[in-house]
């Protein structure tokens, strides 16, 4: 038998997994060398993906499939770990794993002078082996323990900086809106496990059930199965209407936003719903509500970002609206599409991560000022920042040749196809990203400084990741130019025709760069006076304020829960205590009469006893009576 | 005949309940009760001359009781001096160490 990666495949999480229990046995002692573990660990990691991704490359072979071990046994029913390695696998694991190992080595900068290091690169560590285990699930039982674990990871890490009020109140509220998705999620399992043909939960089982049409579904219920799923999703991933969690997830350090809310993690609803996609086929419905989410989320929170002043809001609500269009292409059901999503899945994780960390490089070199209004002019001392973050942002914004140009224009191409309403959403999508990042853009870097610091270049520890990730911004879309479709062949295994849409091709670009230009117009060398001219209009105000969202949610959600609370207290505190009072008082009272008849004196006992014996006889001589 | 003896037997037992229930002075209590045990010796008695079944056996069963009823006041006595010696009462509402 010939040597393959893939039947290793299940090593590359343990090395994350044992850095993190180095670091947790070491405590805080050796706080030199945890970066050290936890990068060469994930080093370790990140060159077997690459490794396994080459072979895959190299090799037709299309999946491997492998059962470790059996982990419940219920009577003839068994539910195995075990470990997949499809191309969509190798993919989100060689995302992960690059993207991780550049955050590590960018923390070593960014957290050089935090006391509780080695925590932070253990918590990375369990994260990394959480979120790839996830990746290379076989049954979405073994997902959802791995899904549930990165929530935990991001709860952990949003409140990493537990002393700061907002950081706690994120950290709750990231965790609370999860699991409101997640519990979606486990009933769309729970679901599957009484319906599919012999209770199967594994991937390759749910896919042939639901290719050969065997599975045991009616209708709606493979309707209602995927919904329940793509709540799931909806939570994980930001998309309306639980994304009110990521924006304040950026709270945590900034790194973690990187790695966590910008490439993998919120990524990872949208590899669920890829994962089960046969389910989502089969429903038209589903997907119908999939796409219009995606759609929606993708214009709404570009919306919202126009008008945020923190720089790390702004990439945060970039990530929401992102996500949107890869929902977007998700729903609309078709196999290029998904795989324009996994496509912009693959390219946004690089581009957005390197805006983060380019993000964490200025709010480093700034003492932690992260209002946009109090920066600029970062440009003429920050070089190699400046330089990798007009990459990234020309990637995002999506401008030919950079790869969020591919991704997107392939998602674009596919809903002109399939649904044009979807395309004039995505379209307008384009022009707002564009738009605001024009604008973070250009009041961050030109103009006066506003800020009262003089920023100095980060370390290389901190601008190596930018570069790298700066230059994979740029190539990580050539694998997909329209025409050559190896891409497409590649990750979903079969030849599929594809037209090239010129114009859709010109018109995005052109759309992207009217929406540079006018943010260049607008805030192009802004001095401190003439930003405070510009107060808010009505519509700003609401789009500042978030479409009041959050304060809906707290009318609506928060204060009739706190309501339900104090009543419920209330009633605890009055009628439940006051039973225990109460019956705590009579046992007392009877007691105390019980005391009171033991006196010592034995002629009352003796009186007490004849007494009795009377009552006795009385008794006795009534029923003889009687 | 029975009946007359039962009334008296009665009438004595209900005086020593009497006082062995309400007097104070520890030996009057003891004298108290020997006048019920002597109301019982009495019924005894009385129903083994006139009862149904006629018999020697309540009379030899009065004496024991009797004897048995000697040996009770000669330890309850003996008690009582004891308590007097120690404690100085003879007053049985005093006498309520039980109670600690």
């Amino acid at each position: 038998m010939d040597f393959t990666i893939s039947t290793y495949a299940w090593i590359i999480p343990l090395f994350p997994f044992v850095s993190f229990l180095i670091l947790l046995v070491l405590g805080r002692q050796m706080k030199g060398i945890a970066s050290t573990i936890s990068i060469f660990a994930m080093l370790l990691a990140t060159v077997s993906a690459l490794l396994l991704l080459g072979e895959t490359l190299k090799n037709e072979a299309q999946s491997y499939t492998s059962s470790v071990f059996n982990w419940l046994d219920i009577g003839d029913f068994s539910i195995s770990f075990g470990y997949e390695v499809n191309n969509v696998n190798v993919l989100m694991l060689v995302i992960v794993t690059v993207v991780s190992l550049l955050v590590n080595v960018f923390s070593k900068g960014y957290m050089a002078d935090d006391e509780r290091m080695t925590v932070f690169y253990s918590y990375i560590s369990l994260f990394t082996f959480s979120m790839l285990m996830l990746v290379i699930s076989d049954n979405i039982l073994q997902l959802y323990i791995f899904w549930e674990l990165v929530g935990l990871c991001s709860f952990l890490l949003i409140g990493f900086w537990y002393q700061k009020k907002e950081a706690k109140a994120a950290a709750k509220k990231a965790f609370i809106v999860t699991r409101i998705g997640d519990i979606g999620l486990f009933i769309a399992v729970i679901l599957l496990f009484w319906y599919m043909p012999e209770h199967m939960l594994s991937f390759t089982a749910i896919h042939n059930a639901f290719e050969t049409n065997a599975h045991g579904f009616s209708d709606g219920m493979v309707t209602l199965v995927a919904l329940l799923i793509f709540v799931g999703a909806v939570g994980k991933s930001g998309q309306f209407p639980l994304h009110t969690w990521l924006p304040d997830a950026m709270e945590g350090p900034t790194p973690i936003s990187a790695l966590i809310h910008a490439a993998t993690m919120v990524a990872a609803g949208v590899f669920l719903v890829a994962k089960t996609y046969d389910i989502f086929l089969a429903s038209e419905t589903a997907l119908l509500i999939v796409g219009t989410v995606g759609a929606f989320t993708a214009l709404f929170a570009a919306l919202i970002a126009i008008a945020q002043n923190d720089i790390k809001r702004i990439l945060a609500y970039s990530t929401v609206s992102q996500l949107g269009y890869m929902m977007l292409a998700l729903g609309l059901g078709t196999m290029a599409a998904y795989s324009a999503a996994m496509l912009h899945l693959f390219t946004h994780a690089f581009f957005k991560a390197l805006l983060f960390l380019g993000a964490g490089s200025i709010i480093y070199a700034l003492h932690h000022e992260q209002n946009i209004l109090k920066m600029g002019g970062i440009g003429k001392s920050m070089k190699v920042t400046t330089w990798t973050f007009a990459i990234g942002t020309l990637a995002l914004a999506g401008i030919f040749p950079l790869s969020g140009f591919w991704s997107k224009d392939a998602i674009l191409a596919q809903a002109y196809e399939h649904q044009p309403v979807f395309f004039a959403a995505a379209l307008i999508g384009v022009f707002l990203t564009a738009f605001y990042m024009s604008r973070l853009f250009f009041l961050v870097f030109t103009g006066d400084n506003r800020s009262g610091h003089t920023p100095k270049e980060s370390p290389w520890v901190m601008t190596l990741p930018l570069i790298i990730l700066a230059v994979l911004a740029v190539c990580a879309g050539w694998v997909a130019i329209p025409g050559i479709g190896t891409f497409n062949e590649w990750l979903v295994g079969e030849t599929m025709e594809e037209k090239i849409h010129w114009s859709i091709l010109i018109i995005s670009n052109v759309v992207a760069l009217l929406g540079i230009g006018l943010g260049y117009k607008m805030f192009r060398n802004k001095t401190a006076s003439s930003l405070h001219e510009q107060s808010g209009n009505g519509l700003q105000t609401v789009l500042a304020r978030k479409f009041y969202i959050d304060e809906l949610y707290d009318l609506i959600v928060v204060k009739p829960v706190r309501g339900l609370g104090a009543f419920l207290q209330l009633w605890d505190e009055f009628i439940v205590g006051g039973l225990v009072k109460g019956s705590i008082t009579t046992t007392r009272q009877i007691g105390k009469m019980g005391m009171r008849l033991q006196s010592g004196q034995m002629q009352v006992y003796a009186l007490i006893s004849v007494i009795g014996m009377l009552i006795l006889l009385l008794i006795f001589a009534g029923r003889r009576l009687i | 005949m029975l009946n007359s003896y039962l009334l008296l037997s009665a009438s004595l037992f209900c005086i020593g309940l009497y006082g062995a229930l309400s007097k104070k002075n520890a030996v009057i209590v003891l004298l108290s009760i020997e006048l019920m045990l002597n109301a019982a010796n009495v019924n005894i008695i009385a129903f083994s001359k006139y009862g149904i079944n006629p018999s020697l056996t309540g009379h030899v069963f009065s004496l024991f009781s009797m004897t048995v009823a000697a040996a009770e006041v000669a330890v309850g006595i003996a008690i009582l001096i004891m308590l007097y010696r120690n404690r100085g009462i003879s007053d049985v509402t005093k006498m309520d160490v039980l109670k600690k």
